[in-house]
């Protein structure tokens, strides 16, 4: 045990560096899926093709291979970002594809009167989808984006492999300085469950405090 | 499933909306083709667009590598979806048994490995096994991880699908005399196997992008082939965005194949009916 008390700092670093990761992603990908949901529920076709290209090529290419192309591949036109903030701006529009459907599913979980009393109101495209629609589609898919949350926990570990020093690399760092693995990686395995409970426990909050029993 | 989503938010568009659509369409064919523009520019700015820098991706050698790296990618997935898959069948009949010493340990694993990151799995085998003796062949060190992690996503899925069989089947096999076991295997299992298959294939396409963890492994799939491949011959942003087009083509049929499986599923007429209706449609 002695050796995850001597190297509580490496794990702290981790546990803040994959916390940090993770919401800064989640918060982007809850952009990006919301944008390109939009597009994809609007008259445009042009927009609507668009939304449904970026889902495809986003989700049907792993993680890795993104973030190796912008990690790697980024330098080499000319792009100089730092090694964390390409990392969260990839994870973000990854895990945006998959916010993207979920969000989508929401917005067609709202019972068609909605947007027809909308329209009867006056309200434009953006309006009605803004005021009306996406404040209740998004609260129908709680549980979805709680099931993201996750995921893109799981996924900031992918991270490691480009030489982010998030929880993964730390646990493997500390293990080849100290060479007592079951230790080290067991206590990796449970910060990660803890965080996911704590995701669990968030969202089942805000699911009791927001959803529309239908 | 377009139809539902377009008659929410709008209508059929009269003169006024058309105009609004149009300059919508051509503001957005704009903003893209600005996009890309920029990007061209960019590559063209520091040398990337140089044919001699794309032309080995015409060539045959170059192909037959990276087609090496895509079958070793296709080996470790279909080890690892079969692994995972007949895991994923025992712990999701585990998970609904009636027996508490069964039903618990399926679901711990379940819920412990659900929320450990694959990579961690794989440095445990990596670097934590071999201290312990155990020092599987490259195969095995990604195969096992991945197995590993993904058979709780499959008896996930299991177990939807069996909970989605009606109780009456089940109560059915017991009242011809089978036993427990039997009946879940002859009648609930086939039905919900059957019923969950999309959601199969689209995890089968998970476990696919989960090989690209080769990379960290050394294993020779297309992603570390790649890896080699840019170290040998410097085309650094070629060989990787040629890599994600094999992935994006890979991927996008097998889901395409999920999303088909589950329209027919949705329209799914008995099969008299659906012989007899392709005569009936031009």
């Amino acid at each position: 045990m002695n050796v995850i008390t001597d190297h509580l700092s490496e794990f702290g670093h981790g546990l803040l560096l994959t916390a940090e990761l993770t919401l800064l992603s989640l918060a982007g990908a809850l952009v990006a899926g919301t944008v390109v949901a939009s597009m994809r529920v609007s008259p445009v076709r042009v927009l609507r093709a668009a939304g449904m290209a970026y889902v495809e090529v986003l989700q049907n290419v792993p993680l890795l291979v993104w973030l190796v192309l912008a990690v790697f591949g980024l330098p080499e036109i000319g792009l100089m970002t730092g090694l964390f903030t390409t990392s969260v701006v990839v994870i973000s529009l990854y895990q945006g594809a998959y916010t993207a459907e979920a969000v989508r599913s929401g917005i067609n979980a709202v019972p068609a009167g909605q947007g027809e009393a909308a329209r009867a109101l006056g309200l434009t495209f953006t309006q009605s989808l803004r005021l009306v629609v996406l404040p209740q589609g998004l609260r129908t898919v709680v549980q979805p984006l709680g099931n993201i949350a996750i995921m893109t926990l799981m996924n900031t570990a992918m991270a490691a492999a480009v030489g982010v020093v998030e929880l993964t690399a730390a646990a493997n760092r500390v293990n080849l300085a100290e060479a007592t693995p079951i230790w080290i990686f067991v206590t990796a395995g449970l910060a990660y469950m803890a965080l996911s409970g704590l995701f669990g426990l968030v969202t089942g909050a805000l699911e009791r405090k927001w959803a529309i029993l239908r | 499933m377009s139809a539902p989503s377009s008659r929410l938010l709008f209508d059929e568009p009269g003169p006024r909306a058309r105009r609004r659509i149009r300059i919508a369409t051509v503001l957005a064919v704009l903003v893209a083709g600005a996009l890309i523009a920029l990007a061209l520019r960019q590559f063209a700015d520091n040398g990337q667009l140089a044919a001699d820098r794309w032309r080995p991706y015409g060539t045959w050698p170059m192909w037959r590598y990276l087609l090496e790296g895509l079958r070793s990618t296709v080996q470790a997935a279909a080890m690892a979806i079969a692994l995972a898959g007949t895991a994923g069948v025992v712990l999701a009949l585990g998970r609904v048994s009636p027996s508490r010493w069964l039903r618990i340990p399926a679901g711990a694993y379940v819920e412990i490995v659900r929320t450990v990151p694959a990579l961690l799995l794989v440095y445990v085998v990596l670097f934590a096994l071999p201290r312990y003796g155990l020092d599987l062949p490259l195969f095995w060190k990604l195969v096992v991880p991945l197995s590993v992690s993904n058979a709780a996503a499959f008896a996930e899925i299991f177990r939807a699908g069996i909970r989605s069989v009606e109780r009456g089947q089940l109560e059915a096999g017991l009242a011809l005399g089978l036993t427990r076991g039997r009946a879940m295997r002859l009648v609930v299992l086939p039905q919900a196997a059957r019923r969950v298959l999309p959601s199969l294939v689209s995890q089968s396409v998970g476990v696919l992008k989960d090989t690209s963890l080769g990379f960290v492994v050394s294993y020779a799939e297309l992603l570390y082939s790649g890896k080699v491949l840019a170290n040998y011959n410097h085309l650094l942003i070629q060989t990787y965005l040629v890599i994600a087009l094999v992935y994006l083509v890979i991927n996008a049929s097998l889901a395409k194949l999920a999303r088909t499986l589950e329209a027919r599923q949705r329209t799914r007429p008995s099969r008299s009916v659906r012989q007899a209706v392709p005569t009936a449609q031009p």
